[in-house]
């Protein structure tokens, strides 16, 4: 009987993944997807429990906790670009952590590249 | 499966004698997780149903809450009583742990950032659904 019940579980969490799918390629805005995709990560780690129980092995437990947090962190960095409009690299101010003065050039090594171009550019 | 293989040793050995009772509590248990285990799925189908046919964005959101607590938390419940205690059900409790956290925060996080961003509820509980302005020919007659 539970391995019935298991199977079903496992079933009706595949069909709420297909759901989520189909709400992030149809939704207008940026936002319906995100959420859809929030939802596919959160039906991903409970599909991932089922398998484990019907698989008779209690490893994949682990892979389900590492996946809810990898989760997070995307969903967090997704909303931060897409609200934004970058990751927030050229913000963070290097000469704070270091003690040292900032010159004219930034020190995050993806406008460092952009400024020495520019500054090839101009001369 | 380990946990089926586990469950019959125990009630093979308390069908001898008068340890009967034991088998009856395993057997409730597990009936207990079956009943939780297909509630946590009927919700998560309603969950994302609803994600699919609401109207708008805030009123979607409501379906994944739905998935996240209730579908989600049953499951999980259904798991864990099923396998007793053991490590297996605290790695299940610490996985519960932070579905309930992180959740419902990236949500509230992405209400957030789409009231920012201008995106306004169509559905609001004072003014009732968004009326539609009278266009000019309507409006001579």
């Amino acid at each position: 009987m539970i391995i019935t019940a298991l199977s079903a579980t496992a079933i009706a969490v595949l069909v709420t993944m297909t759901l989520a799918l189909i709400r992030a390629m149809l939704g207008p805005t940026v936002f319906d997807r995100v959420l859809a995709l929030n939802m596919f990560g959160t039906k991903t780690v409970l599909f991932i429990c089922v398998i484990s129980y019907l698989q008779g092995r209690t490893d994949f437990l682990d892979l389900a906790l590492l996946y809810s947090l990898m989760n997070f962190i995307g969903m967090v960095a997704l909303l931060r670009f897409t609200t934004q409009g970058d990751f927030g690299q050229d913000r963070c101010d290097v000469s704070d952590i270091l003690g040292t003065k900032s010159g004219p050039i930034s020190r995050s090594p993806i406008t460092a590249d952009r400024a020495v171009k520019s500054a090839e550019v101009t001369r | 499966m380990i946990f089926a293989s586990l469950l019959a040793e125990s009630s093979s050995l308390a069908a001898d004698g008068g340890q009967s009772t034991s088998f009856a509590i395993e057997n409730l248990l597990t009936i207990i997780a079956v009943v939780s285990l297909v509630g946590g799925s009927l919700f998560s189908i309603i969950g994302g149903i609803g994600i699919c046919r609401l109207p708008e964005f805030f009123s979607r959101m409501h379906g994944a809450g739905i998935t996240d607590t209730m579908g989600a938390g049953l499951i999980l419940i259904g798991l864990m009583i099923y396998s007793g205690l053991s490590l297996v059900t605290f790695k299940l409790m610490v996985i519960l742990f932070f579905l309930t956290i992180t959740s419902p925060s990236s949500c509230h996080a992405l209400a957030h950032s789409a009231l920012a961003k201008g995106l306004k509820p169509e559905l609001d509980l004072k003014r009732g659904p968004v009326e539609r302005q009278p266009n000019a020919s309507e409006a001579r007659s």
